[in-house]
């Protein structure tokens, strides 16, 4: 991956300036291609990575494996946008194995998502079966772990 | 009576009067304060990789425990001597021509004192790692140092070796990418420098330990140098590239005679490295392109960072084409560079080493980590900058 999106993954905030010089190119051509990663949609988004047990929101999310039959035309792809577009679901993966699709969908409590689950989503044409799993607790996640790590342990000055 | 007079009249001379490490005299101070950001530290701020920390944790629960032989794991010796004849172009012998040690730090002295008899001389290059002067004296051993120069980019040549060699020189030294300035040996200088080593006949030992970290240009071990392996001690370890300071494992490859030699010392005073640490380091070696690929892009980084922002602050500094360290100079503003470390520590509490830690002719330049998280880095730049501003005020 380019190290500039490398660096982006890791902290979106980071200034095209600092950028520039920790890659050694000119500013211009770090907001350039930062531009042309927009224009042509590598880039999706910035988003914060939140702790959210940490906020105690009422909001579960469950992630739900899904079977589907793929249709004669376009496999997979029209039923999973038509289950992407819900708002309640954050994240949908085709998937290899047992099942199709994999979902994170979240909600206000339990008993939201389970109606979600039985009135939109296994109704849908072409859902064949669901299996719902609560999410507990997150301890990782975007890579990034979820409680602060220890202190810096090392001598603050050696050889 | 007898005259006893003080414990210190028992410390043998040559001990007694190896001054304390102005690294030392420096943590004592910056110890006592808090929310110091420390550019100061000579060792990565990356965790150990966590397969490498995963596997000890199974090694100690299996019985890891015990001695092993004192060349050290032979499975790990093979590990090595495949990892170095792929990275360093040169062949050992895994039964015969790596012992396994308890750091470069070990390596480095046994090596000295299976070599030296009292009164040979150690031709090494200053500002160099701290240690160097130190072991040798313990070693009996009369060190003799060349001086490189900013002005060249702390480049090593032969003709400043031929200016300083005399009869009684055994041994050259070398440390490239070096602590602390970060300057490589380009292959051309490794190319004369071997030929300076076989014409005066001279036994080369030379600390690799940053070799992975080179960021401009390849890094060529004299090792590898036609007829080069025959007269070289070569010295490598785990602290830097992988991470594991506080496993302390290193290793020496060598000539079989050189070898044995060096097993001699190291039996009676280490008998072996610390056995959880061999495992970790077998593990180490498994994937070694992807652990170091991984922290090596990272300080790149951090070390353009660092000296773009040296260059927008006026402070001449020579670009560090490995390891972890660049050493600017800091004459301009008229003091020391221990008064410039203690002064920036006062103000703006940011630590950085003094120069003159790392030989006399360091005194005008401080030594400064990037091992250190690029927020860190950013914070400790921006407080560096101030306080060169007040300087600058000041001397106007
Ligand atoms: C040039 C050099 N050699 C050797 C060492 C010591 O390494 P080890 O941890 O393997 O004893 C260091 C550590 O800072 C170093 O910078």
């Amino acid at each position: 991956m380019d190290e500039l999106l490398k660096i982006l993954n890791r902290n979106a905030l980071e200034t095209p300036e600092n950028i520039a010089k920790m890659l050694n190119v000119p500013v211009s051509e770090v907001k350039n291609r930062i531009a042309e990663y927009e224009r042509s949609g590598i880039i999706r988004g910035y988003q914060a990575i939140l702790n959210e047990d940490q906020l105690e929101l009422d909001r579960v999310t469950a992630v739900i494996e899904v079977k589907v039959t793929p249709e004669r035309e376009g496999g997979f792809n029209r039923v999973s946008m038509r289950i992407s577009r819900f708002p309640e679901v954050q994240s949908v993966y085709l998937m290899s194995g047992a099942y199709d699709l994999l979902l994170f969908v979240s909600g206000k409590d339990l008993k939201e998502v389970a109606l979600f689950v039985s009135e939109k989503l296994a109704t849908l044409d072409g859902v064949l079966s669901t299996s719902t799993h609560f999410m507990l607790k997150t301890y990782k996640q975007h890579g990034v772990l979820m409680e602060k790590e220890t202190e810096d342990e090392r001598l603050q000055v050696s050889p | 009576m007898n005259d006893f007079k003080s414990p210190r009249d028992f410390i043998a001379d040559h001990v007694r009067d190896i001054p304390r490490s102005g690294i030392r005299d420096f943590f004592d101070i910056v110890s006592t304060r808090k929310d110091v950001i420390s550019l100061g530290i000579g060792e990565p701020d990356f965790d150990t990789p966590w397969h490498v920390r995963e596997s000890t944790v199974f090694a100690l629960e299996r019985g890891a425990t015990h001695y092993t032989s004192n060349m050290g794991l032979l499975e790990l010796r093979r590990a090595l001597s495949k990892y170095v004849r792929k990275t360093f172009n040169v062949s050992y012998d895994a039964e015969k021509e790596i012992l396994i040690t308890v750091g470069v730090s070990e390596a480095l002295d046994i090596a000295l004192r299976a070599l030296l008899n009292p009164g040979d001389e150690v031709l090494y290059h200053e500002p160099c790692y701290v240690s160097y002067r130190a072991d040798v004296i313990f070693a009996h051993g009369i060190p003799l140092t060349v001086n490189t120069r900013m002005e060249d980019g702390f480049r090593l040549t032969r003709a400043m070796l031929e200016e300083k060699i005399t009869p009684r020189t055994k041994l050259l030294l070398l440390n490239f990418p070096n602590n602390p300035t970060g300057a490589i040996l380009p292959e051309a200088d490794v190319r004369e420098i071997a030929e300076f080593a076989k014409k005066h006949n001279l036994i080369v030992i030379t600390d690799e330990i940053y070799a992975e970290m080179t960021y401009d240009g390849r890094h060529v071990s004299i090792a590898s140098m036609p007829g080069m392996k025959e007269r070289t001690i070569f010295l490598h370890g785990f602290s830097k590239a992988w991470a594991m300071t506080g496993f302390r494992l290193g290793y020496a490859c060598a000539p079989a005679e050189f070898t044995e030699a060096m097993m001699k010392v190291h039996q009676y005073t280490m008998l072996c490295a610390p056995t959880p640490s061999q495992k970790a380091a077998v593990e180490a070696l498994t994937n070694p392109e992807r652990d170091i690929r991984l922290m090596t892009a990272e300080y790149e980084k951090r070390r353009n960072l660092l000296v773009s922002a040296f260059e927008g602050m006026g402070i001449p500094c020579s670009r560090p084409a490995g390891a972890f360290y660049a050493f600017p100079c800091i004459r301009q503003f008229g003091i020391g560079s221990k008064d410039f470390a203690l002064r920036l520590l006062d103000e703006e509490n940011v630590a950085v080493v003094p120069g003159s830690a790392f030989g006399e002719c360091g005194e005008g330049f401080v030594r400064c980590a990037y091992a250190t998280s690029m927020d860190n880095l950013k914070e400790a730049l921006a407080r560096i900058s101030r306080f060169v501003g007040k300087l600058k005020a000041k001397s106007k």
